[in-house]
């Protein structure tokens, strides 16, 4: 039985007003993107602004709903959910509507909405449900396989569609088991990885073996903090690449540089790892394995890079990095988007005036970029409202899972502030140029029936559960 | 409760972190750079140039000389592009398939040049029902000149595309525009051209028209090219033009009273619409290569020795010195003998007094009075009494250009003392030295037009107006001041009456005067004649004149290569113009004068 709770003294009015603000805002940017001097109408359902009326009244009502339902239905359904969420993106894969290229949608009495919004919601869940659950530690082997499988079952699925773009954003549950106690050192891992993998395709595999080489001994000293072996070891390394490299220029036999490079690495390693051996010094073979692994890992990005992309493929990417411009062709999204952005200045071209937006060169403006019209329209008054906006609101929602007294609060809104963060950063990014272009929507701004419910019912389950940390107290 | 409590923080740091990149990124984007305000302009304006009609030109008595007709560039806005039927195109248009892709590809990099220029009027009419099926080209209307009647093409002159380096030095052109290019459409080109209008529309992505750009608040409105009255008779002009046709040569008309140029004829001519449009260049090509060089405006450019013609002008002058009177002799036989020094001369009465000797057109009268003038004893030096006689010329409108509206003006030749103390050496050369000038030969040429200004100088008994060629423009009051002004000669008008006397009589006075041909019925025509050397072929012929003595209403210049005697030519067209222009017709018994004129030919020898 549960004891009535006054819903009314524990909600988190701040979230609920952070909330709000950005849907009125968002709904207004909706409407200066479709804004035609000839269809002045608010209501008009042919226009994206009244659909997305509509989809908001819908929210609406489902965040009444969800105060309506007893706060323990979330942690008890959890893993129904869950369940019904990959079932259900099982069922995009085979019965879903192709659109542009993916399945990503399915009809439901004439309405689309798709899986793979909610499944961030129930992943969320799930993930919280099975990290609060009695006798589960995150340091465990097993733990550890069951959370991957969690994240990737719907990463995989929705990788399938394909959606990679979305499938990304389930990587950013790695926050939610950060703060539950996944070691540091598996994130530096990850970053490392993502970092190689850019570097390995903009710079030469010289510098990188270097670049490397020279991380191996920071971090060799790191661990061990005895500059002696850094020495010792170094010096074995310049005297053997010297004894390769003069009699090279001597005898004029061409071995390239990074070929001589490679043997003095094999050499002074081995060499070292002997040396390390004999005294007893701990970390060397781990930090040299993981140095050879990283190289191995480098030239094979960069082999598949050259040899298994197709040319086009090559040349997105190359434009991502900035190592090419192409204004007209596959760059033209982003230079679009910050032309418009950079149009707005200061203050922005006022309310309705955005010509950039309003004259369709931003492509997808109303759903990928609707971070354009407010740069363009409000200016940079508005953008800096718009992603303080954000920050405060993912502030909002750590501290309000951090007073939480049961875990599983807690870690579910650790999932919403993941959720909401990554796309966040990758939206804005993206029309800045500063992350790659890949089709997902910033909450509450962008146009999207599914993903502005999504997120509502991602944002109030968690004010729910708040909402109800007192009754915990029993 | 848990050991990780720290990691909130991190997780809140990583937040912060990244706002504030953004927020900085932002910055740059927005504030600090500007080039991507500049980008947004210019992906959504398009500025649309609308183009005045440009001024009709009339002449003297409203008759429409020049006026417009529409011209169609089609051009192609390749963006907006679309599968079409390209036969069909090809077919309308009567192009190859290549050069329809070709035009498509210029067309991505040179968005404003014309595909195809200047359309026919036929073509565009078919191509304007079926445009709808060929999304991305479209058509400009653009103006061409129309010529009412082929005469008048120096006077008129001709437009043309504007060049590169004007565009640099003008603002107001840009690449396409069109622009006079000599005659009238030069001179009076700020006038005729109207002002340029613009629109500026917002554009969407694929360049479609939104509406108008921040409400039309950089529109302009194009302001029609104002209308020209030039000064030209156009039946007068036609008739001179038709009586030159086969003779190289020109005739100069001018009102006296007013400096109005009444005609202006360089022959050979050419047909003004030649150079209209498409074709221009290729027959711009034809005329210059011609040897007859129709191009050429000899009324103001030809550099003519005036022979006989300029004897009037010394007579005066040696009149106004004093040096001689109104009964002043002088011996002729057959010429003039002086100190190893000839000058020939054809037989007629002698001795003759000043206005016989005009009458009879005697070189020797002339060799003696300009000796008379140059060894005038209150000049301390030949040059100073040659630069005091030159002033006196000077002052005729000879030796300079007349400052008129014309563009093409040259000054002729009237050497200066230090020309002959060059060559001969200081005071080392006299009278004798130069005494071919007396008669009009040697270091003096002149241009037509100055010939027609002295004329109508002697007409008004002492002072002329600047010739010019605009009567009117259309909305604005006067035309440049200074062609109100009078300008005088150094010669008192009692001396003019005397050589005037002279003229009349050289038309009217009976057998042995040299101009007879020229005398009409019931209008006194004083004139002229002229014999120019021409020591490379035929002597040319030439005749001044102006009509009637009393009011004098036309003074003309008539120059014919090659006429040999200036009775022959010269002085029969001069007073066919002259009739033709104060009677409107050619009086019967004088018909023969005018089919003679038309049948004779001087082309074909030369």
């Amino acid at each position: 039985m549960t004891r009535p709770v006054n819903i009314f003294e524990s909600i988190d009015w701040i979230a609920i007003l952070l909330y709000l603000i950005m849907v009125i805002f968002g709904w207004l940017n909706i409407f200066a993107v479709n804004y035609n001097e000839q269809f002045k109408t608010i209501f008009d359902l042919n226009q994206e602004h009244g659909r997305q009326l509509i989809w908001i009244f819908i929210s609406f009502l489902s965040i009444f709903i969800l105060f309506i339902i007893d706060y323990k239905f979330y942690p008890f359904f959890a893993y129904f959910i869950y369940g019904l969420s990959m079932l259900s993106l099982l069922a995009v894969l085979i019965i879903g509507d192709l659109i542009h290229g993916s399945k990503s949608w399915l009809a439901i009495f004439g309405i689309n909405f798709q899986p793979s919004e909610f499944a961030k919601i129930a992943t969320s869940l799930a993930i919280a449900k099975y990290l609060s659950s009695f006798n589960v530690k995150l340091k465990t082997f097993k733990s550890i396989v069951v959370l991957l499988a969690l994240i990737a079952l719907p990463a995989v699925l929705v990788f399938l569609q394909p959606d990679w773009g979305t499938s990304i954003i389930f990587c950013f549950f790695f926050l939610v088991l950060f703060r539950e106690g996944l070691p540091g050192w598996v994130l530096v891992l990850g970053a490392i990885v993502v970092v190689l993998f850019i570097a390995s395709l903009l710079f030469p595999k010289l510098i990188i073996v270097i670049a490397l080489i020279i991380l191996t001994q920071l971090v060799y000293f790191a661990v061990n903090k005895r500059i002696k072996h850094n020495i010792i070891t170094g010096l074995i390394f310049i005297f053997i690449y010297l004894a390769i490299k003069i009699p090279n220029l001597y005898l004029k036999y061409n071995i390239s540089e990074y070929l001589i490079l490679l043997i003095t690495l094999v050499l002074s390693s081995l060499i070292s790892m002997i040396l390390a051996l004999r005294h007893k010094i701990q970390n060397v073979l781990v930090i040299l394995f993981l140095l050879f692994c990283f190289i191995a890992y480098a030239y094979s990005v960069d082999y598949v890079f050259r040899n298994v992309l197709k040319p086009h493929q090559q040349k997105r990417v190359n434009i991502l990095l900035g190592k090419e411009s192409d204004p007209r062709g596959y760059g033209y999204n982003i230079n679009q988007s910050k032309i418009a952005i950079g149009s707005g200045g200061f203050k922005g071209k006022g309310f309705l005036n955005g010509t950039q937006t309003k004259l369709d060169f931003v492509p997808e403006q109303s759903t990928d970029f609707i971070f354009c019209t407010v740069g363009e329209e409000w200016g940079f008054i508005g953008t800096t409202i718009v992603i303080v906006l954000f920050t405060l609101l993912l502030l909002r929602i750590i501290f309000m899972a951090e007073r939480q007294r049961s875990a599983f609060s807690r870690i579910y809104g650790y999932g919403v502030a993941a959720m909401i963060f990554a796309h966040f950063a990758i939206n804005i990014g993206m029309t800045m140029g500063l992350t790659p272009v890949i089709g997902i929507p910033l909450p509450f701004f962008s146009y999207g029936g599914s993903s502005f419910l999504a997120f509502s019912i991602l944002l109030f389950i968690l004010i729910r559960l708040d909402a109800a940390r007192m009754a915990y107290l029993k | 409760m848990d050991h990780y409590t720290v990691r909130k923080y991190v997780i809140n740091i990583i937040f912060i972190v990244i706002a504030t990149i953004f927020i900085i990124r932002l910055f740059f984007l927005q504030v600090i750079n500007t080039s991507y305000k500049l980008s947004a302009e210019n992906n959504s304006k398009r500025i649309e140039i609308l183009y005045p009609a440009r001024g009709l030109i009339f002449d003297r008595n409203g008759e429409l000389l020049v006026y417009n007709q529409p011209a169609y560039d089609l051009m192609i806005a390749p963006y907006e592009l679309k599968t079409f039927d390209s036969t069909e195109l090809c077919n309308i248009l009567d192009i190859d398939i290549k050069r329809l892709r070709s035009g498509i590809k210029k067309s991505f990099k040179h968005r404003r040049d014309p595909f195809i220029k200047q359309i026919s009027p036929e073509t565009y009419a078919i191509l304007q029902e079926k445009l709808y099926k060929f999304p991305g080209f479209y058509v400009r209307s653009r103006t061409l000149r129309k010529y009412s009647k082929e005469i008048a093409a120096h006077v008129l002159g001709y437009v043309g595309e504007v060049d590169e380096l004007l565009i640099e030095k003008d603002d107001y052109y840009a690449l396409g525009d069109y622009i006079g290019i000599s005659g009238i459409e030069k001179s009076y080109e700020q006038y005729l051209r109207g002002k340029k209008g613009q629109k500026v529309y917002l554009v969407d992505v694929h360049s479609r028209i939104k509406g108008e750009y921040q409400g039309g608040r950089f529109d302009k409105d194009a302001q029609v090219g104002r209308n020209i009255i030039c000064t030209i008779d156009d039946e007068l002009q036609e008739y001179g033009e038709k009586l030159m046709k086969n003779y190289k040569g020109s005739i100069v008309a001018i009102e006296p009273s007013t400096g109005e140029v009444l005609c202006l004829i360089s022959s050979p001519s050419y047909n003004p619409s030649l150079l209209i449009g498409r074709q221009r260049s290729s027959n711009y090509v034809k005329l210059e290569n011609d040897t007859l060089e129709p191009l050429f405006n000899r009324a103001l450019m030809a550099n003519y020795p005036p022979g006989s013609t300029f004897k009037p002008m010394n007579a005066m002058i040696a009149l106004q010195e004093g040096v001689v009177t109104y009964h002043t002799q002088f011996y002729c036989d057959l010429g003039f003998y002086a100190r190893g020094v000839h000058v020939g001369c054809h037989d007629h009465p002698s001795p003759l007094n000043l206005p016989q000797s005009i009458q009879y057109s005697c070189n020797a009268y002339y060799c003696n009075l300009y000796r008379r003038i140059l060894e005038d004893k209150k000049f301390n030096s030949i040059a100073d009494a040659y630069n005091n006689w030159r002033n006196h010329i000077i002052s005729f409108g000879f030796g300079h250009t007349l400052n008129s509206d014309f563009t093409n003006e040259l000054r002729g030749f009237l050497a200066p003392s230090s020309y002959f103390d060059r060559y001969y050496g200081e005071n080392r050369w006299k009278a004798l030295t130069v005494i071919s000038l007396a008669i009009g030969q040697g270091e003096i040429l002149i241009t037509p037009l100055q010939l027609a200004n002295m004329s109508a100088t002697i007409a008004n008994r002492g002072y002329y107006y600047i010739p010019h060629i605009v009567k009117k423009i259309d909305g604005i009051d006067t035309i440049n001041s200074r062609f109100a002004e009078r300008h005088y000669s150094s010669i008192d008008s009692g001396y003019i009456e005397i050589i005037v006397e002279g003229m009349d009589n050289a038309v009217n006075g009976g057998p042995g005067s040299t101009a007879r041909i020229a005398a009409l019925k019931d209008i006194i025509v004083c004139g002229k004649t002229g014999t120019a050397e021409n020591p490379q072929g035929e002597d040319h012929s030439v005749f001044t004149a102006f009509a009637p003595k009393g009011d004098p209403k036309i003074a003309v210049a008539v120059y014919v290569e090659h006429g040999k005697w200036g009775a022959s030519y010269a002085a029969p067209i001069a007073s066919l113009m002259i009739e033709k222009y104060l009677t409107d017709t050619i009086s019967y018994y004088r018909k023969w004068i005018e089919r003679r004129m038309l049948e004779q030919n001087l082309l074909n020898k030369h």
